[in-house]
């Protein structure tokens, strides 16, 4: 028998926090990409678990969708950063204000 | 709560797998150096793909380790290499006062909330869920059969879907990482 389900779900939240964290405090572009990837990796995380916990391998499919949609998803970031860059120089949110109302 | 079920191989793998997790999570928000950030991240792949394995997620363990730290991971260093590493932004400046703190709080009470919510919820287990179709989920080796059944059978459309969603990923990637095209966007 594994350990409790909860468990796993507990170290989800504190990851999930964690990435919810840095992704407010944090200033360059690919470091908030990353602490995105933090947080789908902490929901990835819950879906197993309550697949397996509900016997339902339907968690495991979402998981799997999530992977592409997180692959594409960097994929479309990165290029917006490095066009960003080459026009601006920087990576830096706080130095992207155009749109700034 | 605490099952007494549990053998300790079971609850070694968990407790590796939970610091794997945590550690490399605080190294990313925490390392000064991007690069460093980025290989403070596979740390936290490889324990949450540790914990799918621990779960009877083999399929999913092996591609979090193939996607994740083998192409997604290698992407972001490529594009910090690529950037100049040196360049990147200070976290020292607080242009926006009290960021920090608030950041701090919001994620402590998204945290605490999950938490809450765990502890006073009562899941429905021992049942397939009957809407979805699901075939419930077999232990050992029968995991992968029952994944790719699930996707090229009830989740086809969606699978269907994904195709297009990369293709349009990857062309859009192409289109913006384009460097001759930058004299026309000026205008």
């Amino acid at each position: 028998m594994s350990v409790p389900a909860s468990w796993y779900l507990v170290v989800a939240a504190v990851l999930f926090g964690i990435g919810v964290y840095g992704f407010l405090t944090k200033r360059s572009v690919l470091t908030m990409l990353m602490c995105i990837e933090l947080m789908l990796n902490a929901v990835n995380l819950t879906f197993v678990t309550f697949a397996r916990t509900l016997s339902d391998v339907a968690g495991q499919t979402v998981v799997f969708f999530v992977m592409v949609v997180a692959a594409a998803e960097v994929t479309v970031g990165l290029g917006i950063t490095v066009a960003v860059f080459r026009r601006r120089r920087t990576t830096s949110v706080d130095e992207l204000t155009e749109m700034q109302g | 709560m605490l099952a007494l079920t549990t053998t300790w191989p079971d609850l070694l793998v968990f407790v590796t797998a939970a610091a794997l997790i945590v550690v490399g999570a605080l190294g990313v928000i925490s390392l000064r150096n991007p690069v460093h950030s980025a290989l403070s991240l596979i740390v936290t792949l490889f324990g949450v793909a540790l914990s799918f394995l621990e779960q009877s997620a083999d399929f999913l363990a092996a591609v979090e380790i193939i996607v994740y730290a083998g192409a997604i991971v290698v992407l972001i260093l490529f594009v910090i290499m690529f950037l100049g590493v040196d360049r990147h932004p200070r976290d020292e400046v607080e242009p926006l006062v009290g960021q920090r703190a608030f950041a701090a709080v919001g994620a402590i009470v998204t945290v605490g909330g999950l938490v809450f919510l765990m502890a006073r919820a009562h899941w429905v287990t021992g049942v397939m869920s009957a809407s979805t179709n699901g075939t419930p989920l077999a232990s050992g080796q029968g995991e992968i059969t029952q994944l790719g059944q699930s996707v090229f059978t009830t989740y086809l459309i969606a699978f269907e879907v994904t195709a297009a969603l990369l293709i349009i990923a990857v062309l859009g990637a192409v289109q913006l990482a384009r460097r001759d095209r930058e004299s026309e966007v000026e205008q």
